[in-house]
């Protein structure tokens, strides 16, 4: 299967906090994988090396064909192949949301506005907040947030849509609606990389569970094998730890 | 002083009075203006970041460094002495500014001083989500400036520019020292007309007054205005399409 992004051998640390090591890992088209691990193992940091938001220490990220870590590589451009949707849903405070999911097409992508207007309203309709365009991001709940983060990265016709956490600063019943979306987006073939605590949900969802902890790939696979039957102890602990919950 | 004697002055003065209090403004509004885009220039300066011993890291520096200078130089010494010495010091060389003119670049450079530190406050203040948003979907540092960061900044900084208004307003009576033909001037001209002191500086005080408290109602209704509707509309897409 073609892979859309591929990484090889990726480190980072902080300082002499060695986050990630040698992490090797891909997603292929149309694939949904979910990241898990307990806090602290890595796996928001690798989302984020991914676009580059931090900067791996070492590594590749092969991106078609290329290795965006070169240093004359047109990052920007890369980025723009990648949709983010952030824990705390980061809209821009200063426009209302249909600018939210207008500006980047724009400006970025240099669409018409008739275009890019008609192409947001088309992914907030699918959110379900084409109600809502005139309100400003303070006037939303977290859940309405969210989605219209969602409807703003798809707006951007991304490649992948990577996932930090989509559902951690919600309350549990804003949960519902921002998984109802995500499902329905990995329905529809959606390339997906998505970081969670949502265990029943990275069981419905993924193709394959990557299971991390303290900087390192440790097992990763279908959902029936890594929830179901986990082969390491590393995982075996996390998961009742977490199921217990 | 009495009721009768302000308004016999009045009548015969107040033509003066009137352009004194034009000028006033004039240089109140014009200098709070190019000072807050002074302030924004340099806000937007000590924060564009870079990579590390590039050559343009290193002129970005030594700009900064000229930036820092002026801040604490035009913070650092009373307006009365600035106007002055730039005044003074421009006519040692041989040319002599109009006195207007003069008035504005004290004010504003004076302003822009002040705002400087403003901005970069506002700047610094705004959450880290908001540039990596922007960076995220993949626009330049000018970019999110343009279309993130700064709005938000301005919006932010609109109160102090507010009190920075009306800061020169009043601050600008100052200029007289180098003729500027303001309202202090104004005002002792006609003292020195009538050998009347009370009521020529009286008048002079309510029209401040009357010049602060409607900039102040003018930008709190610009706030207002700049923040939207507190409601907002259900809208279907189809009529915005």
């Amino acid at each position: 299967m073609e892979k859309v992004i591929d990484i090889k051998h990726l480190n980072k640390s902080f300082g002499n906090h060695e986050v990630l090591r040698d992490v090797n890992f891909s997603v292929a088209k149309g694939e949904v994988v979910s990241l898990i691990g307990s806090s602290g193992s890595g796996k928001s940091t690798l989302l984020r090396c991914i676009n580059l938001l931090e900067t791996p220490s070492g590594g590749e990220i092969i991106y078609k064909g290329e290795n965006i870590l070169d240093r004359n590589h047109d990052v920007r451009q890369y980025r723009t192949h990648l949709g983010m949707v952030f824990q705390n849903f980061n809209l821009f405070n200063n426009h209302n949301v249909l600018k939210n999911c207008v500006v980047g097409q724009q400006k970025v992508l240099k669409r018409s506005k008739a275009e890019a207007e008609e192409n947001a309203l088309k992914y907030l309709e699918i959110v379900g907040m084409d109600k809502y365009i005139n309100a400003k991001p303070s006037q939303l709940s977290g859940g309405q947030k969210q989605r219209v983060a969602i409807a703003r990265a798809l707006s951007m016709s991304p490649d992948v849509m990577l996932f930090d956490e989509p559902t951690s600063a919600l309350d549990p019943e804003m949960v519902g609606e921002v998984l109802k979306v995500m499902r329905m987006l990995a329905d529809e073939g959606n390339t997906m990389l998505i970081v969670t605590h949502e265990m029943e949900f990275a069981k419905e969802v993924s193709d394959r569970i990557v299971f991390m902890d303290k900087g390192v790939i440790v097992e990763e696979g279908p959902p029936s094998q890594v929830l179901v039957n986990p082969q390491h102890d590393r995982t075996k602990e996390f998961l009742k730890r977490t199921l217990k919950q | 002083m009495s009721l009768e004697s302000i308004l016999s002055i009045l009548q015969d003065n107040w033509p003066s009075y009137l352009r004194g209090a034009y000028i006033t403004l004039l240089i109140a509004i014009f200098s709070t203006i190019i000072g807050a885009l002074i302030g924004l220039f340099i806000g937007v300066m000590h924060t564009i970041p870079l990579r590390k011993k590039s050559f343009k890291s290193v002129v970005l520096k030594i700009i900064n460094i000229i930036l820092s200078v002026y801040v604490e130089v035009f913070r650092g010494t009373p307006m009365i002495v600035q106007a002055m010495v730039v005044f003074y010091g421009i006519a040692a060389y041989g040319y002599v500014m109009d006195t207007f003119i003069a008035g504005v670049l004290v004010v504003s450079l004076n302003t822009g001083a002040y705002m400087a530190e403003y901005v970069r406050g506002g700047i610094v203040s705004i959450e880290k989500g908001q540039y990596e948003a922007a960076e995220a979907i993949g626009m330049n540092h000018f970019q999110t400036m343009i279309h993130v960061i700064l709005p938000q900044v301005i919006r932010n900084i609109l109160p102090a520019t507010g009190n920075q208004l009306i800061m020169n307003i009043k601050d600008s009576a100052v200029l007289s020292v180098i003729s500027v033909t303001e309202l202090y001037f104004s005002a002792s001209s006609v003292a020195g007309a009538t050998f009347k002191f009370a009521e020529p500086y009286l008048i002079a005080c309510i029209m401040y007054l009357i010049m602060t408290f409607a900039a102040s109602q003018l930008l709190r209704f610009l706030e207002k205005k700049l923040d939207g509707p507190s409601d907002y509309n259900f809208q279907t897409g189809k009529e915005v399409a």
